[in-house]
């Protein structure tokens, strides 16, 4: 009986904080659907309208898609800066499915000199926030006149380390005696690693996906130190000053930027777990 | 191993060797040069570009601000991940739901934070809506010395289902068979999580402990999007020291602090690499 109540309240506990967790999500949706009336009675409070507090959003009254009409065809800024995203974001992960797989596979099945010591050098360039690297890269690209260009963005980006680090995970898992069997029935090595690797390490490759894609389509610094223009900016830097005219429109651009990142982390979700699971495995 | 396929694997590694070195290492020699010579002329001056950094008034209380914020949060965050995790073990079947729930933080764009903030810390916002049912009066959070303890918040929002995860790869690699033989032995529940599961989770640790650090440097964007280049002063962290003297060009005292967070965040991670390695040797 003490054991029932006990795991009972445990559930109960970690039910409220996933709600807690998940509020915000409910939010966003709940007001982007909210006609200007609603949105003015509910978030006046912090708009300077009315006095008093906000009140709980939960779900919308009077619910209407009024709002996603607005900025889908009368934001085109908005459009611009979400076709920016697409293009930043896929630009880099399709440059590190390129550059970043292949690296990885060669870390975790050849054992070369120098081998740790370049892993180790990767692995500190992983740690290394973005602002100590910052003057690096903006050297080599204001050498190469990339400023003020997206490739300021996705170079970079492509070269990043972690994904390298991530998949040296996945790939060091494949059994040798695959490998050695097919090179034994005469396989090239990249023979192997189109063959073998790439579909071995699938489950790695989409987990690096879903990471990176979260990653991405969130970029603050580098867009804002590396794009002047703000016509090149991506959705991350989209902030509209929210006054009463336009709550709805901010909210809703929220929900837009977040459909995308939503989708892919629900679709990609045991990937993502994976992928999170083999970037703390001990090494 | 035959030499020869060594050689013909390693070639698959030069596209990405050749992308960092161009985009970092060699630029970073430059930046190390910069940092013992004066912007203008380029004449040696040794180390007086780091003294400057380090008698900035700025740098000081953003490199405060950001040591504060991390032997803060980091600890906070790897104890009530590692609660949580226990917890969704112990629930068994059904804990896959909340381990799953706890991640989708991750998912919410930053930009949204900004209005998502707004609502719940403003002066007339949902948590003092919320305290005034108690009678008590709120403060306007987020510009007040309170923003600092909004950052940590965020932190330990985006990151408990981040970590999570990885404490419960840790938990399962610990062998029941281990769990069953104490239990004959008569341990009980607090025996088996103090001498059983955390020694074992100890490698897990150092590990986690570098993950969570490096997710730490990402509240800047939040504290960015919330603040701009100069946010409420509590949440003014070494990235908006670095972001400034970039826009403002100070490359000297920008080259400098970059070469001297680079050197401690380096030695950190040896010190920590040596104790994983140790660890695992157990």
């Amino acid at each position: 009986m003490g054991n029932w109540i006990r795991s009972h309240m445990l559930l109960f506990f970690l039910g409220i904080f996933a709600l807690l967790t998940c509020y915000p999500i409910l939010f966003l949706f709940g007001a982007s659907l909210m006609g200007n009336p609603e949105i003015g009675q509910v978030l006046g409070a912090i708009l300077g309208e009315r006095t008093g507090f906000v009140r709980l959003v939960l779900i919308p009254l009077y619910p209407t898609l009024r709002s996603y009409v607005e900025i889908l065809l009368d934001t085109p800024e908005f459009f611009i800066m979400f076709w920016n995203s697409v293009k930043i974001t896929g630009g880099i992960l399709l440059g590190q499915l390129l550059v970043g797989v292949p690296a990885a596979w060669v870390f975790a099945r050849y054992r070369f000199p120098c081998h740790n010591l370049l892993f180790t050098l990767y692995m500190v360039l992983m740690l290394m926030p973005f602002q100590v690297t910052m003057l690096s890269n903006y050297l080599v690209l204001n050498g190469m006149g990339l400023m003020d260009t997206q490739l300021s963005i996705i170079l970079p980006g492509i070269f990043s380390t972690f994904p390298v680090f991530l998949l040296y995970r996945f790939f060091s898992s494949i059994p040798v005696e695959i490998l050695e069997s097919a090179r034994i029935d005469g396989a090239g090595e990249l023979q192997i690693f189109l063959q073998f690797g790439l579909p071995l390490g699938s489950a790695g490759i989409i987990s690096q996906a879903v990471l990176g894609f979260l990653e991405y389509w969130n970029l603050v610094e580098q867009p804002l130190t590396f794009l002047k223009d703000q016509r090149l900016w991506p959705l991350s830097l989209f902030l509209p000053d929210i006054t009463l005219s336009n709550a709805g429109m901010a909210v809703t651009a929220s929900v837009i930027t977040l459909l995308p990142a939503l989708l892919v982390f629900l679709a990609g979700q045991n990937y993502l777990e994976q992928g999170i699971a083999a970037s703390g495995l001990k090494g | 191993m035959m030499k020869k396929n060594v050689w013909k694997g390693v070639f698959f590694l030069l596209p990405s060797m050749a992308g960092v070195s161009i985009f970092v290492l060699l630029p970073f020699l430059d930046v190390l040069r910069r940092a013992f010579t004066s912007a203008i002329g380029g004449q040696f001056v040794g180390i007086s570009n780091f003294q400057s950094v380090l008698t900035n008034d700025a740098f000081r209380q953003a490199a405060g601000n950001s040591i504060r914020f991390t032997v803060i949060c980091i600890p906070l965050l790897l104890l009530s991940s590692l609660a949580l995790s226990l917890w969704i073990r112990r629930i068994g079947k059904r804990g896959g739901f909340f381990k799953s729930i706890y991640l989708i933080p991750m998912a919410i764009p930053v930009s949204s934070i900004v209005l998502l903030w707004k609502y719940f810390f403003h002066g007339q916002g949902l948590l003092n809506g919320f305290l005034h049912l108690f009678g008590i009066s709120g403060a306007d959070w987020m510009n007040t010395k309170y923003s600092f303890w909004i950052l940590v918040f965020t932190y330990l929002w985006k990151n408990i289902g981040y970590d999570v995860i990885l404490w419960l790869a840790g938990l399962s690699a610990i062998p029941e068979s281990i769990y069953e033989a104490a239990r004959v032995d008569g341990a009980g529940e607090r025996e088996c999580l103090f001498y059983i599961t955390l020694p074992n989770l100890l490698p897990s640790f150092f590990t986690i402990t570098v993950l969570s650090l490096l997710n730490s440097f990402k509240v800047f964007r939040e504290a960015y999007l919330i603040g701009g280049s100069y946010p409420e002063e509590h949440m003014y962290l070494l990235q908006h020291v670095f972001q400034n003297w970039f826009r403002d060009l100070s490359l000297d005292k920008l080259s400098a602090a970059a070469v001297l967070v680079f050197f401690i965040i380096f030695v950190l991670i040896l010190l920590l690499k040596n104790r994983l390695q140790k660890e695992d040797n157990i």
